[in-house]
């Protein structure tokens, strides 16, 4: 029993942090059709600067935040540099992304140095609560709390206010949007800001949960989202958080169960949705 | 917006010069100068393939004219996008049905809604603002009849549904000016008179100039004030209704086998 909640929670947490980074990717690729390659680097770059952070200011409060708008600011660079050239060209767009990918996570490597860094859970977040013989850890306790909380608030700004009105439209149509007399550009740029936001969270929060940071960190975890992506439906939040919580939770299962199948679970189980339903299983686009 | 009518420029809300526009060797629309008037209803007629589309999108923005140019209200527009035309008070209609599929009825118009009170970017909205909104564009939903259909999903609407919410989408932009592309293409024989009805609604409110596209003359003769014939992407006639019918260019080139029938539903 308690190995069976304490998979469920790993599961879960990674579940959680790989939906903060899905979430972003599958908003703006839903929106501008961008197949963003750098949201990685973004991760890593969350992850670094909360450390940073939180050494600097011994809040971890701060940290995350500060991570957060380090990720916002660098999506907006991002965007008006990289991306705004090469909209509705595909092969332009993975060239280029993958190129900023390669070099923020080298500009990691020059600021903070080649070397991983240890990364400390904060002491109010520490520890494990022991109910009725169950362990449970403190700090993926936390992590499934954020990702919840995220996952209602980018709900409630989607189905209930005017930009999210304006995204969600978008998704489905952006030339109406635009013949509506809406600036879709400045909506793109958002977007992407708010991506990279929850990138940047996603890393500041995997930090402590994984102890060590490093300069390629976001590629496994890009990867994965990716995958979520695909299998929840391009440009659906709904998908891309069911999907994150069912590769995560199948991740920590066969981990502990099948282990020699653990890295192929998830290529399997993207295969099996394609091969079913090619659109994801909440894909919002035909 | 000066007030003054005296000056006969004044009263024409739409107006193209040599608009022209070639695509490869293909001269789609060629040297049609247009004028349309305030608060009237101009018809643009022709067969298909005459160029009419490719005009509408001249004057929305979506294609730039290879030469020509397009005056609205009174100032050039010929470099603007379509959203920015949006905004100065043109609104268009698609052939291809173009409304939010995932989106309800009601979500689609307050969309238009939002977009025309300017309020585009707030992350936050109060809740009064929002339900003001709502209010909106429920008034717009009942003006082409579908106030009964506020919560359904755009894409379990029928084909005449989707036209007609189309029709309040573009309404609740509150447009000065509306150019309507084939309204009633690929409705159902029934479902025809009701879009008719809901035109004919804003034509009588007085207040909005329709410039609209349609290649069956006798759908729009009784609701049109002016109607301009394209042929093969010239303008051939332009004039009032019973001048066009007795028009013989436009008897031989356009009317061909429909002249017959046209002829005894407007001869008496």
């Amino acid at each position: 029993m308690n190995g069976i909640i304490n998979l469920l929670v790993n599961g879960l947490a990674t579940g959680m942090l790989i939906f903060l980074l899905a979430s972003g990717l599958t908003l703006i690729f839903g929106l501008m059709s961008v197949l963003n390659f750098a949201h990685g680097g973004l991760f890593a770059w969350g992850a670094y600067g909360g450390v940073w952070l939180y050494a600097a200011t011994g809040s971890f409060f701060v940290a995350i935040l500060g991570a957060v708008v380090i990720g916002m600011l660098l999506g907006l660079v991002l965007e008006r540099l990289v991306i705004r050239p090469v909209y509705g060209n595909h092969i332009q767009q993975i060239l280029v992304t993958l190129g900023a990918m390669l070099v923020l996570s080298e500009l990691l490597k020059v600021v903070f140095g080649p070397n991983p860094l240890k990364a400390d859970v904060p002491p109010l977040l520490n520890g494990s609560w022991e109910v009725e013989g169950v362990i449970l850890i403190k700090y993926r306790l936390f992590i499934i709390c954020i990702g919840a909380i995220v996952f209602a608030g980018l709900l409630f700004v989607l189905k209930r206010t005017k930009i999210g009105l304006i995204v969600r439209a978008g998704v489905m149509n952006p030339e109406m949007v635009q013949a509506l007399g809406i600036p879709i550009r400045r909506v793109f740029t958002l977007v992407f800001m708010a991506g990279a936001g929850l990138a940047a969270l996603g890393g500041a929060l995997l930090a402590p949960y994984s102890g060590v940071i490093f300069a390629e960190m976001g590629m496994q975890f890009a990867i994965l989202a990716f995958i979520v992506v695909v299998i929840g439906g391009m440009g659906s939040i709904q998908g891309s958080a069911f999907a994150a919580l069912l590769v995560g939770l199948s991740g920590a299962f066969m981990a502990y169960y099948v282990p020699e199948l653990s890295l192929a679970a998830n290529m399997l189980l993207m295969v099996i949705v394609l091969l079913i339903k090619p659109s994801g299983l909440f894909g919002a686009k035909g | 917006m000066s007030g003054r009518r005296t000056d006969q420029a004044d009263d024409m809300i739409l107006e193209t010069e040599g608009l022209t526009i070639a695509f490869g060797g293909h001269v789609a629309v060629q040297e049609v100068s247009l004028k349309v008037e305030r608060n009237r209803f101009k018809s643009i007629i022709g067969p298909n393939g005459a160029g009419k589309t490719t005009l509408f999108n001249l004057l929305s923005g979506q294609l730039r004219p290879t030469a020509g140019y397009v005056r609205f209200k009174g100032k050039d527009i010929t470099p603007l996008a379509p959203f920015q035309r949006t905004r100065l008070g043109m609104g268009r209609s698609f052939q291809i049905t173009n409304v939010f599929p995932n989106l309800t009825v009601l979500e689609n118009v307050r969309l238009a809604v939002q977009s025309q009170q300017g309020v585009r970017l707030n992350w936050y909205a109060s809740a009064k603002a929002y339900r003001r909104f709502e209010e909106e564009a429920k008034h717009w939903l009942d003006m082409v009849l579908l106030g009964n259909r506020i919560g359904v999903m755009a894409n379990y609407l029928a084909h005449g549904e989707k036209r007609k919410l189309e029709l309040a989408m573009l309404l609740a932009l509150q447009p000065d000016l509306l150019l309507l592309d084939e309204p009633t293409a690929g409705i159902s024989i029934e479902e025809v008179p009701a879009i008719l009805e809901v035109i004919r609604k804003v034509k009588e409110a007085g207040n909005r100039t329709i410039v609209l596209i349609e290649h069956k003359m006798d759908m729009v003769l009784d609701l049109s004030d002016s109607i301009a014939v394209l042929f093969n992407g010239k303008l051939l006639a332009d004039g009032r209704p019973e001048d066009i019918m007795n028009n013989e260019t436009v008897q031989a080139a356009y009317l061909g086998g429909l002249y017959d029938d046209a002829v005894a539903s407007a001869g008496d």
